[in-house]
């Protein structure tokens, strides 16, 4: 919180008198994950249960190959310098596909093969520049972003010198890899501002296409080089290329027929989207504050987040109303000053509106989103666009609808959504300052270029918490919140995250008011006196692997390491999910087998949050070792048998819904 | 498991490095974290081929390319000079909110712009001695009116305050268009990405300060 006493400013005729509250910023804490929760677990390795104290990544030693590092709960596998064509590049996003890794590059695409983790070789080296060159793949096909106004069509490094010209490329590259060894750059679908990011969308009532929605945030290009190009406003040119995003549909059995379908204009009519309101502490902070100035006999309200104070004029105004309105002279009652204080909030918010409806029209809104995740498992998906969240409805994807949008005062622009696995929740990114600067100096605050968490109830958003490293970073290392995933950990929403020369964090959001890191990797910055550009650009997991995409150093492979935060169970039931490919922007649902790993994995959960008493913990344990040694229809049984009586324990334990799916869990491997 | 590891630098990755890089190895770790892949290229080598790469890539610039980052230095030396009015005559803690993000986000792009120039050596201007001669620059408030803004208080400030950054973001914009619609600019990737962040985040903030203009509380006298 940044608690202070409201400050009182005056301020002209009829106006409100802002208080200065304590409302501006969350006070949701990120801090040192503390081993709280460690009580009672063995620890199996020597793992830390709490975050190392002093935190090793603060000041690292500075290398371009070699710079210091720091690890906690996680092992580096593997560190892969780029191919020799690649070095000194810019490495931007990732795919994956098999044992494949496709890494973008401002200079092209590199494919890794990883069936060795700890041994990466490539299989191709594709030069061919563009930034950011954005990934993704579906079967025979690899799809690559451009945006800048240096990407020649014959992918050339000579850049494009005129202001239009035929040999630039800005959209969507077309490669076919059936031969990922020999890709051949097969189509390209130009658009307007470019493709910045872009996701893939499936439409399982139409599986002979694919389909891709294009976000691109730089200018829009000149119409004489693309036709019909315009970035005029949309009241002077309805056919603006600003306020959309670019649907591209792709033939499968004739890629170099891609083009674009629809340019839905998902931003119009955002009139007026709300702040996403205050944190609940900040909630509780307000409302105290509120009750006191109103005992004291003022006329205050809230109004978007902060105390406001009618004028005396303006409460006088209203005072002689309610004495009118009751039939009523002379000066108003106690009654009457009780009524207004009651009344206040709705008289303010009908007067904002009639205000707000003087000035004319709806606010303009953002121009084009950041990056869209499409989770199309919930029919949702999560755009992060300028200033703005939205929750998108795609369950037609060729006409995504915005369900609803948020604003936040903290936030400079919203870069990226993930959702839980559930899809109860999502996280949005800011990427403050475009990712360049370096944001996690001891004088950013801790709401800036940060996460903003939201639950999503009836597809609403809710304002939880924010997440920020938590750790102070050099002002010579750019950092600030970008891309990562869900880890498929059973009953626990935890997520791996860059945040570029911040390096990489691991943390736990099932508490979305209480985000706690549970693990981090970290190198020193490039340079001992200057910034560049370096760092994690994407972090991900794919199967077992937490797979990151260093800018200037290349593809780091690292595993989780057990400790007393995430047990062995929960790594190996979260290593039983296999993906066959990913598009991180296409956000994968994960299913979990049945597995003893499974079950181990709730009931260490169960015993870390103390809602099962430990000499059960252990019985259960116990039987679960004896069921698994049986095997055949005694194991079915042993297994039926316990989940029949864990159902009956629900009412004995603090968390009756994980007692419950942890039973759902045996039977299911009764069964199996 | 916690761990900070480092490692002996070769002696001949130290003389590379500071034959590209003078000050590289004055503060250099005496470890190396464990190699975890084998057979890898030499990590001084490598870093010398990423310093050679990098600087030639740096040489791909155009005169226009430094004429806009040079004015824009100015540009947001003056955007900076008029957020630091905010905090003692705003009224508004949005307001203050806002023009603490501008003065922490167009500093840090000052420093990375003058980085830009000095890498390719050319003159680097500082801030402050820029923002007062750079009238010619689009949206730039004309001394007048930056006085009329110190001059103003609470609600009033909280609107010149909003509308002249308007119009100054909206410079910002129209310089980057400038650049882009001039042949032979903006080629290099790292310039692109400087100007397409200012273009993007300031017309994001120009969307958030019309909003923030719709929803402000009425009757302030201007």
């Amino acid at each position: 919180m940044t608690g202070s006493t409201p400050r009182l400013r005056s301020i002209t005729a009829l106006a409100f008198t802002l208080f200065a509250s304590a409302c501006a910023s969350s006070g949701a804490t990120t801090g040192s994950a503390a081993g709280a929760d460690g009580a009672g677990v063995r620890l199996r390795t020597e793992a830390l249960a709490s975050a190392p104290n002093p935190d090793p990544r603060v000041a690292l030693a500075p290398g371009v190959f070699d710079a210091e590092e720091a690890a906690w709960n996680l092992r580096v596998v593997s560190k892969t310098p780029p191919s020799s064509d690649f070095v000194g590049g810019i490495n931007s996003d990732l795919a994956f596909a098999g044992d494949l890794v496709f890494q973008g590059s401002f200079s092209g695409f590199q494919v890794w093969d990883i069936s060795e983790p700890s041994r990466p070789t490539l299989a191709s080296a594709y030069h061919c520049p563009a930034s950011q060159s954005d990934v993704s793949t579906y079967r025979n096909l690899l799809f690559v972003s451009g945006e800048d106004f240096g990407a020649r069509l014959d992918c050339g490094t000579g850049g494009v010198r005129d202001r239009v010209s035929p040999e630039r490329i800005r959209g969507i590259r077309i490669f076919d890899i059936t031969d990922v060894r020999n890709p051949r750059y097969i189509a390209n679908v130009q658009t307007c501002r470019g493709s910045h990011t872009h996701s893939l969308v499936e439409d399982p009532s139409d599986p002979a296409n694919i389909y891709i929605y294009v976000s691109g945030s730089a200018p829009v290009r000149a119409a004489e080089e693309l036709p019909g190009c315009s970035g005029a406003p949309l009241t002077e040119d309805p056919n603006s290329a600003l306020f959309r995003i670019e649907v591209i549909r792709v033939p499968l059995a004739d890629p170099e027929r891609a083009a674009i379908v629809s340019s839905p204009r998902i931003f119009t009519d955002l009139v007026d989207p709300p702040s996403h309101g205050l944190a609940p502490d900040d909630r509780a902070e307000m409302d105290l504050q509120l009750a006191g100035l109103l005992a004291q006999g003022l006329f205050v309200v809230e109004l978007d987040g902060q105390i406001a104070q009618l004028s005396d004029e303006l409460a006088q105004f209203w005072l002689d109303s309610l004495v009118s309105a009751r039939g009523g002279s002379g000066a108003p009652t106690a009654a009457d000053s009780a009524n207004l204080r009651a009344s206040a909030p709705e008289l303010v918010a009908r007067r904002q509106a009639v205000r707000a409806a003087e000035r004319g029209g709806p606010a303009p809104g953002p121009t084009q989103c950041h990056d869209i995740t499409v989770y199309s498992a919930i029919g949702l998906a999560g755009g992060a666009c300028e200033g703005y969240g939205f929750l998108l409805d795609v369950s037609d994807p060729v006409n995504p609808q915005r369900i609803t949008a948020v604003s936040d005062e903290n936030f400079s622009y919203w870069h990226s959504a993930t959702f839980n696995n559930d899809g109860t929740k999502v996280l949005f990114t800011d990427e403050w300052g475009g990712g360049g600067g370096p944001k996690c100096r001891a004088t950013d605050p801790r709401e800036w270029g940060a996460n903003a968490l939201f639950s999503i109830e009836d597809r609403q958003l809710r304002f939880r918490g924010y997440y920020k490293l938590p750790v102070v970073q050099l002002s010579t290392e750019n950092c600030v919140a970008h891309n990562g995933s869900m880890l498929p950990i059973p009953g626990r929403d935890i997520m791996v995250q860059s945040w570029y020369q911040g390096g990489i964090s691991v943390f736990d959001w099932t508490d979305p008011s209480n985000p706690v890191e549970i693990a981090f990797y970290d190198r020193g910055p490039i340079s001992a006196d200057q910034p560049r550009m370096a760092g994690s650009w994407s972090v991900y997991w794919y199967n077992g692997l937490i797979v990151s995409s260093e800018i200037a150093r290349g593809l780091d492979i690292l595993e989780l390491v057990p400790n007393a935060l995430l047990t062995q169970n929960e790594i190996d039931a979260a290593n039983s999910v296999h993906l066959d490919h990913l598009n991180p922007q296409t956000q994968p649902m994960y299913v979990w087998p049945s597995s003893f790993a499974l079950a181990r994995a709730y009931l260490d959960q169960l015993e870390r949050e103390g809602s099962l008493a430990s000499a059960r913990i252990g019985a259960v344990r116990e039987e679960l070792r004896v069921a698994e040694r049986a095997g055949g229809t005694a194991r079915g049984e042993a297994l039926s048998l316990l989940a029949s009586e864990l159902d009956a324990e629900t009412g004995r334990s603090r968390d009756a819904n994980k007692v419950r799916v942890l039973a759902t869990a045996l039977r299911e491997l009764a069964r199996s | 498991m916690a761990s900070s590891s480092r490692s002996a630098r070769s002696p001949l990755g130290c003389a590379l490095l500071l034959a590209w890089m003078a000050s590289g190895c004055a503060g250099a770790s005496t470890r190396r974290p464990e190699a975890a892949a084998p057979e890898r290229a030499d990590p001084a080598e490598l870093e010398a081929l990423y310093l050679a790469r990098t600087d030639s890539a740096r040489m791909r610039f155009s005169a226009a390319d430094v004429e806009f980052v040079s004015g824009m230095i100015a540009h947001h030396a003056q955007a900076i000079e008029m957020a630091a009015l905010a905090p003692d005559r705003a009224a508004s803690t949005a307001v203050t909110t806002l023009s603490a993000r501008i003065i922490s986000a167009q500093r840090d792009e000052i420093a990375w712009m003058q980085l830009w120039l000095r890498d390719r050596d050319q003159a680097v201007p500082s801030a402050p001695s820029m923002s007062g001669h750079a009238g010619h620059l689009p949206g730039m408030l004309t001394p007048a009116q930056l006085a009329e803004l110190a001059n103003v208080r609470g609600l009033d400030f909280d609107r010149l305050f909003m509308t002249s950054m308007i119009q100054h973001h909206r410079g910002a914009i129209a310089m980057v268009q400038d650049l882009i619609a001039t042949d032979g600019a903006i080629q290099d990737p790292a310039t692109f990405k400087l100007a397409s962040d200012i273009h993007v985040d300031q017309t994001t903030e120009i969307a958030r300060m019309e909003q923030m203009l719709a929803g402000m509380p009425p009757g302030a006298s201007r």
